[in-house]
Parts: structure tokens; C-alpha cells; sequence
């Protein structure tokens, strides 16, 4: 297969009045054409700053990007010039973001919006771009495309207004997409309809999908892969189905036993103990080790290595055969 | 809610309990609620903030009043000949400070001058004044300080500076001494002042308005999907932050209305012959006692204006910034 997006020991800091926050510390993941890859972890795990620094669009000042590479199609991003990378956000590669209400400009109508991404790229007439607005409606699935593409976004429901945001990433069929907890803003029958069409889309247009969630739910039905995240790191990559049936970190672990279960109904939900690390202040050794029930006295003192678990699996975890065995 | 939705022909199933009048309203209520239903979905209007500030303008009282004086003040301000058919500077001095009389429903000032003439004629000062010097100023302020805004860093640490500087000088003060210089008698100097003066109350509701819209995720998805910087700014930050800027700059022109009227009656301002409420005022004010007339009817004409303007801003500000209520 063909990778498609490759990072390598990626590092983003925000350096703010409080000190220098170290958001992602060292990620490595690749994404081939066609694949859904999700990334998945707590708020703060550097998920979201990782798809920034991707797209190009990390907030800088404060965001830094203090090492690593970014290839995609080949070419590193991160030295391109800045018109050159500008012209690939949109055209090769696109984002959907989570709340789609305030991803979407209030006094433009969603045609125009649309619309604007053909003005943009490809020079097209304000009138072709609108009929091609439409298409790109009726393609998503939005009833009376051609009577509702002069509405405004606060006219749509919350589900609606994800698909204009899934066209809008969509419009110029780039490689690769990378959705922030699509569904997340969501309510739960509209998430399964919208994951659906995502996942639709892109087995037509052969996209390489990334999908960052903090919902399991979510990432069983349509991921291939997945990443799991903690502070800023990855701490285990393996395929979908054998990180649910045998974890081999035990944040994954503690992850997966956070789901509310049915059979275990009336029992007290199991929670990780504490609070994920100030990225100000991550401590020393395994980032996990202060919340990790299997910490051990090495985990203190040594960062983990991604340990290769298997032909597709490695887990950033001193005791991943343990973790695995029970 | 399953009854409404019956079908016209349910009128069998109501019939068959026996109750024919029941049946009836029962599908009118049917019916009706289908075509509300039919209907709601296609004939919602579209709505853009815009859209929905006239809308909501349109009903207000307020908006209403002030709009329809100021339509009246403008059309006075460029035809004045409409309704005062006399020539402002053919005075007559053996008229000096008399009452009103027929023809001349004002009376005479101390020159001898028709009052309601007069007073007819300074509105257009007044309206150019505040207009050109409200448009310089918006513009001047919105520019700037929508880019201090948009770009930060030295370029926003400066201008706020810059803005800082102007808005420690006191107007009345700093228009004595600027404009005791000119002997330029047109309204040009006085308007140009008043932009000077006034662009920094703009360029900050301005980068503050852009400040807030560029942490707006559309904006940060107009980027992720290939926008440039130019176009950020014109078409998805600028719209969403100029709502506030028409609001200031609205009641700032009233403002600047009644300080052209200030400077004109400190003598700095607008000068002989050109008409002004501020000049007339002030000559009246040393014949109070003599000639109460005088000094009424440019005041009252004053007030009334930089009323109309500053209603006109508060009903402007109700429908654009509902929050600011």
C-alpha cells in the first residue's frame, strides 16, 4: 500500500506566560490512501495539535513546531513555502471540525461557503460554483438542495449543518481528511447517519481518513487502525479489532473498561484514577506511570520506547506482555 | 401528535362512531396542519444578520422617528431653497434683534439677518460635518484597527500606542489649538480634526470586533480549506466584526455633530460667512436677555439633530448587537 501521510517524531509546544506546554512529544504515525486511521484519547492529549500541525494550521504564536517531519505524497510539509502549503489545504487534504455551527460563517449562506471552495481553487464563476454547490448538497444527502443552498447555517439542524461541513471537505475530493470528533456535537441517532456517510465518501473516493475521537463507539464500526494518545505521545498503535480484544497498554486498558457495559449494570462505572498530567509539567519517566495501576519502579525513572508488539502492533509500555497476558 | 396527522379520510373512522361533527373539525384541523407543515419548510425566509436587523428596525418606533428627521435633514441640507426661499446673508441692520413678524417667523438676529433662514441653512454644516467626518473616521479607524486586529504583534502594539497618544488629547483644547491656525473657512479643517481626533475610538471597537471573530472556528476552517489571509479578512472576519463599528460610528456622528457646534461657538470652528448653528448660538448668547429668539431656534435645530443621530445609533445598535441591550 501506499503511504499516504507519514509523521515522524513530531513536537509542538505552546509557549505561554505559565511556561512552555509540550503538547505533542514525539508522534509517529502514517496513514495510507483508503485507510481510516482513528486517534484516539483524553482532552489534552495532543490529538487535536497533531491534525493542526498537519493542516498547517497551528496558532503560531503560541504553537511552535520544535522537530519532526511531516510527509504527504512524499513531500514534507514542513518546508514548504507557505503559499505552497496553503494551496494543498482544501485541495489535497481537508478538516472537519467538530462543531459544525461555529465552523461555518453566520453571514454567508451555505451556498456561498460552498461555493467558495471552487472560487477559491479553481477560478470557477460565482454561478458555476453555486450549481456546483448544489451537487455537493444533494450528495450529502440534504433534502431540497436547490431550495435550501441560499440558507444560512443557523437555518440547519445540528446534523444538517455536519454534512454541509463533510461536503465542504469534500468538494475538491482531496486525499486525505482529517475529522475532529465529527459527531461529537451530535446527538446519538444523527452521529450513526453522519459516520456513515463519512465512511460512504471515502471508500469512494479511496480518502485516507483520519479520525480523532475520544468515543469508542465510534471507532470500532468504521477505523482500520488506531492510535491511542496520552500526553502527548503515542502509547499504542494496533489494528481495530485486537486493541479491543487484548489492549496492550494499560491506559488502552483503562480506556476500553470505562465503557458503561450491560452486564455489568448496577455496578459502580470504572474510571482511570486521577487526572491526565499538566503538559506544563509532564512527569518523568512514563507519562501514565502516576495513574497506571501497573507502575512499577522503572516507569518512574525511563520513558518508554514503543516496543513492537507485533508485525502491526507496538506499545509504549515497559510491561506490554503483562498488559497483554491478563 | 398522531390526530392532526389523520388523513382526510379518516372521516370513515370518525363516522363510524357516530359523530359527524366531530369527524368535520377534525379534518379541517387535519388538513390545516398539513399544509402548515407543507408550508413552513419552503417559505422560511432566508435570514441573514442583516436581513434580521431591518427586520427588526422596520418595527422600531424609535428607528422610525429618527430616520424620518434625518431623511428630512439631509434633503434640508442639500435644498434648502425648499422651504426657506430668503438668502441667509442678505441682512438688513434696521431689523437688528427684532421678534418675529410676518414672513419672518424666527425674527432678526443682531445683524439683522432673517433667524429662520439662517437656522434652515445651518443644517448643512452640520450634516456634512458629522457625515464626512463620521465616514473619514470609520474608515481611517476600521482599517487600521482591523488590521492591528487581524495581524497582532508589533503592527497592533504600535497602533495601539499611536491611538493611545491621540486619545490623551483633550478635543476642545486640541481644536483650539489646531484649528486657531487655519483661516481656511470651509468645513474641511474641521472635519479633517475631527477624523484626527476621532479614528481611535473606531480602530478599537474595530480590532476588538476582528479579535473576537478570528478565534471563530469558521475562520479557522476558512483556513484548514485553503483560504489566504486577504480573503479571511474580507469575507469571513470583516462581515462578522463591522456590526459594532456602524453602531459606534452611528452615535459617534451625533457626537461629532454637536462638537462641530462647540468649536463654531468657540470661534474655532466653522467661520462667517459660512452658516453654522455653533456660530449663530454663539453670537446669540450675548443677547439672551435682548432677543431670546435668536439663541432658541439654532439650539433648539442642534439638539433636535444630534437627537435624531444618537437615537438612530441606539436603535442601529438594538438590532445589530441585541446583546448589548
Amino acid at each position: 500500500m501506499d503511504t499516504l501521510l507519514d509523521v515522524r517524531d513530531l513536537h509542538v509546544e505552546f509557549r505561554t506566560r505559565d511556561g512552555v506546554a509540550k503538547a505533542v512529544n514525539g508522534v509517529n504515525y502514517s496513514v495510507n490512501a483508503g485507510e481510516t486511521l482513528a486517534v484516539l484519547g483524553e482532552s489534552g492529549s495532543g490529538k487535536s495539535v497533531t491534525a493542526q500541525a498537519i493542516m498547517g494550521i497551528l496558532d503560531s504564536p503560541p504553537g511552535h513546531i520544535t522537530q519532526g517531519k511531516i510527509f504527504f505524497q512524499g513531500a514534507d510539509l514542513l518546508s514548504l513555502h507557505r503559499e505552497a502549503r496553503r494551496q494543498v489545504r482544501g485541495a489535497k487534504m481537508a478538516m472537519i471540525f467538530q462543531d459544525a455551527l461555529s465552523a461555518l460563517n453566520p453571514v454567508l449562506s451555505v451556498g456561498d461557503q460552498l461555493g467558495e471552495m471552487y472560487v477559491v481553487h479553481r477560478g470557477m464563476s460565482r454561478k458555476d460554483a453555486r450549481a456546483r454547490a448544489v451537487e455537493l448538497m444533494d450528495r450529502v444527502r440534504i433534502p431540497a438542495a436547490k431550495e435550501r443552498v441560499g440558507d444560512y447555517p443557523h437555518q440547519f439542524s445540528g446534523g444538517m449543518r455536519q454534512r454541509i461541513m463533510i461536503a465542504m471537505a469534500m468538494a475538491l475530493e482531496p486525499d486525505l481528511i482529517i475529522a475532529d470528533e465529527p459527531t461529537t456535537a451530535l446527538d446519538v441517532t444523527v452521529q450513526a447517519q453522519v459516520m456513515e456517510l463519512l465512511a460512504e465518501l471515502q471508500r469512494e473516493m479511496r480518502m485516507g481518513l483520519i479520525l480523532i475521537t475520544h468515543d469508542l463507539g465510534v471507532v470500532a464500526d468504521v477505523a482500520d487502525r488506531i492510535a491511542v494518545m496520552y500526553a502527548g505521545r503515542i502509547v499504542e498503535t494496533a489494528p481495530v479489532h485486537e486493541i479491543y480484544k487484548a489492549p496492550a497498554h494499560p491506559y488502552t486498558k483503562g480506556l476500553l473498561e470505562s465503557i458503561p457495559r450491560l452486564d455489568l449494570k448496577g455496578k459502580e462505572l470504572y474510571a482511570i484514577k486521577g487526572l491526565p498530567p499538566s503538559l506544563i509539567n509532564i512527569p518523568p519517566g512514563c507519562a501514565f506511570n502516576p495513574r497506571c495501576p501497573m507502575a512499577q519502579e522503572v516507569c518512574r525513572t525511563d520513558v518508554p520506547p514503543l516496543y513492537k508488539v507485533s508485525q502491526t502492533r507496538a506499545s509504549a509500555c515497559h510491561f506490554w506482555k503483562e498488559c497483554l497476558g491478563d | 401528535m398522531p390526530e392532526p396527522l389523520t388523513p382526510p379520510n379518516g372521516r370513515t373512522a370518525s363516522e363510524a362512531i357516530g359523530n359527524a361533527g366531530a369527524g368535520g373539525t377534525m379534518d379541517f384541523a387535519a388538513s390545516e396542519a398539513v399544509s402548515i407543515g407543507l408550508a413552513t419548510a419552503p417559505t422560511a425566509r432566508a435570514r441573514s444578520l442583516w436581513s434580521d436587523a431591518w427586520h427588526d428596525l422596520r418595527r422600531n418606533p424609535v428607528f422610525i422617528v429618527s430616520a424620518l428627521l434625518i431623511v428630512f435633514l439631509v434633503v434640508i441640507a442639500i435644498w434648502p431653497q425648499l422651504i426657506a426661499t430668503g438668502n441667509p446673508l442678505a441682512c438688513d441692520i434696521n431689523k437688528s434683534l427684532l421678534g418675529p413678524a410676518p414672513g419672518h417667523p424666527f425674527g432678526f438676529d443682531t445683524q439683522g439677518c432673517d433667524v429662520y433662514t439662517r437656522t434652515v441653512y445651518g443644517a448643512r454644516a452640520s450634516v456634512t460635518v458629522g457625515v464626512c467626518a463620521t465616514a473619514g473616521a470609520a474608515l481611517l479607524g476600521g482599517v487600521l484597527g482591523g488590521f492591528a486586529g487581524f495581524f497582532g504583534g508589533w503592527w497592533d502594539a504600535l497602533l495601539s500606542r499611536v491611538s493611545d497618544i491621540f486619545f490623551g488629547i483633550p478635543i476642545i483644547l486640541g481644536g483650539l489649538v489646531f484649528l486657531s491656525v487655519v483661516t481656511n473657512a470651509t468645513v474641511w479643517p474641521v472635519v479633517g480634526f475631527i477624523v484626527l481626533l476621532g479614528w481611535p475610538q473606531i480602530a478599537r471597537i474595530a480590532r476588538g470586533a476582528v479579535i473576537t471573530a478570528k478565534q471563530n472556528d469558521y475562520v479557522q476552517a476558512a483556513r484548514a480549506l485553503g483560504a489566504g489571509p486577504i480573503r479571511m479578512l474580507l469575507r469571513h472576519i470583516a462581515p462578522n466584526a463591522v456590526a459594532p463599528v456602524i453602531v459606534v460610528a452611528t452615535i459617534a456622528l451625533g457626537t461629532y455633530i454637536s462638537l462641530e457646534a462647540t468649536l463654531s461657538f468657540l470661534g474655532v470652528g466653522l467661520k462667517p460667512p459660512t452658516v453654522s448653528w455653533g456660530i449663530d448660538i454663539s453670537s446669540a448668547s450675548t443677547q439672551i436677555r435682548n432677543a431670546p429668539h435668536m439663541l432658541l431656534w439654532p439650539a433648539a435645530a442642534l439638539s433636535v439633530t444630534v437627537l435624531a443621530f444618537i437615537m438612530l445609533g441606539d436603535a442601529v445598535r438594538d438590532a445589530l448587537d441585541p446583546k448589548l441591550r
